[in-house]
């Protein structure tokens, strides 16, 4: 009876990424959080998709297939430092603003936002 | 995003309730609509309503503001099935690999056996005691399939008034006109009970058990998939 019960609830693991965002904030991390928040062609993560990080370049999650979360972290931790949400773009034909690349040739916008106040 | 909020939100998630959290673009702040919320006269009202219908997260134009952004959460999709038949022993692993959370409940020591189900989803108990510890939720498909009134009423019932997304029960034309008759006598409206999928599955000719878990598990997909359709 207590395995269907959790099986109900969903089971929210530590693989959850916010979950662990939340995990991280109760432990007092300065964290961001970004999201997949559009996507053109074949992305490799879709619309949604989440990756948390914390002040010291720890990350859960992903927003591509690997292949830009070094620059989110990067970016991510310029947020966490000014409070500032920004939003990303990544595409191969982007190559003004960014120097990394989706090689699955897609393109893909990301929001990172600051995890404020306290856990309660 | 405020940490009190990303809190509410895991604690909606964990509980198998659909929730929206609308992000403005601009960073200012965010809010966080429930399903159980009164989000009819909402401005987002028509966005909101079809992103929890079909679960995708998107971007929001707005007239007078920022685009917003919906993070949109659901359950996983879940399925019921009444009966460890033999058709329960098909369906059971293709819902699985199709990504269902699985349950099966039977108090039929005689069916509910381990050596014929995996233990973590079988429930050799009557569905009534399931069912009030862990409630069935629109997320969530139920097919009856034991051919007892005594076991499968029980669960349609629950099943219609907890608005499943799906609900399929076994028999011929004649068996479900009799089980009509004890659900309106059960109070369920004519409308809740023409949404029974009955005779269960679509129509492809399916012969075997094994050949009616596919019909079964293709209406099930079809429902959550296409929603507007049921009942029509």
């Amino acid at each position: 009876m207590q395995e269907y019960q959790a099986r109900i609830d969903g089971p929210v693991t530590g693989l959850d990424v916010l979950s662990t965002a939340e995990d991280w904030a109760s432990a007092g991390r300065k964290a961001a959080i970004a999201t997949v928040i559009e996507t053109w062609g074949s992305a490799p993560r879709p619309v949604g998709s989440h990756l948390v990080i914390d002040a010291d370049g720890n990350f859960e999650g992903s927003v591509s297939g690997g292949c830009v979360e070094g620059a989110v972290v990067t970016e991510a931790l310029d947020v966490i430092e000014s409070g500032a949400p920004k939003i990303l773009e990544f595409g191969v034909a982007d190559e003004t603003a960014w120097q990394v690349g989706l090689s699955c040739g897609g393109r893909i916008r990301i929001f990172v936002e600051p995890l404020t106040g306290a856990a309660g | 995003m405020d940490v009190g909020l990303l809190q509410t939100l895991n604690t909606e998630r964990a509980a198998r309730r659909a929730a929206i959290l609308v992000s403005p673009l601009d960073g200012r702040p965010q809010r966080l609509i429930k399903h159980s919320d009164s989000w009819q006269d909402d401005p987002l009202a028509e966005a909101l309503e079809r992103r929890f219908r079909s679960g995708k997260s998107g971007i929001v134009e707005i007239a007078d503001g920022p685009d917003l952004f919906l993070t949109v959460q659901v359950p996983p999709p879940r399925l019921v099935i009444i009966g460890a038949v033999h058709i329960s022993k098909a369906l059971v692993p293709m819902a699985q690999i199709a990504g269902f959370d699985v349950a099966v409940i039977d108090p039929r020591g005689a069916f509910a056996s381990e050596a014929r189900f995996p233990a973590d989803i079988l429930h050799a108990d009557w569905p009534e005691d399931v069912l009030n510890t862990a409630p069935l939720d629109p997320f969530t498909a139920l097919a009856a399939v034991t051919h007892d009134p005594k076991i499968d009423d029980y669960p349609l019932i629950s099943a219609l008034k907890s608005d499943c997304f799906y609900v399929g029960a076994l028999g011929s034309r004649k068996t479900h006109g009799k089980r009509a008759e004890r659900l309106q006598a059960a109070g369920l409206t004519t409308s809740q009970i023409n949404r029974i999928d009955a005779p269960i599955g679509l129509d492809i000719g399916a012969a075997s058990p094994e050949e009616i878990a596919v019909a079964v598990l293709g209406q099930i997909i079809s429902a959550l998939r296409k929603p507007t359709e049921i009942g029509e």
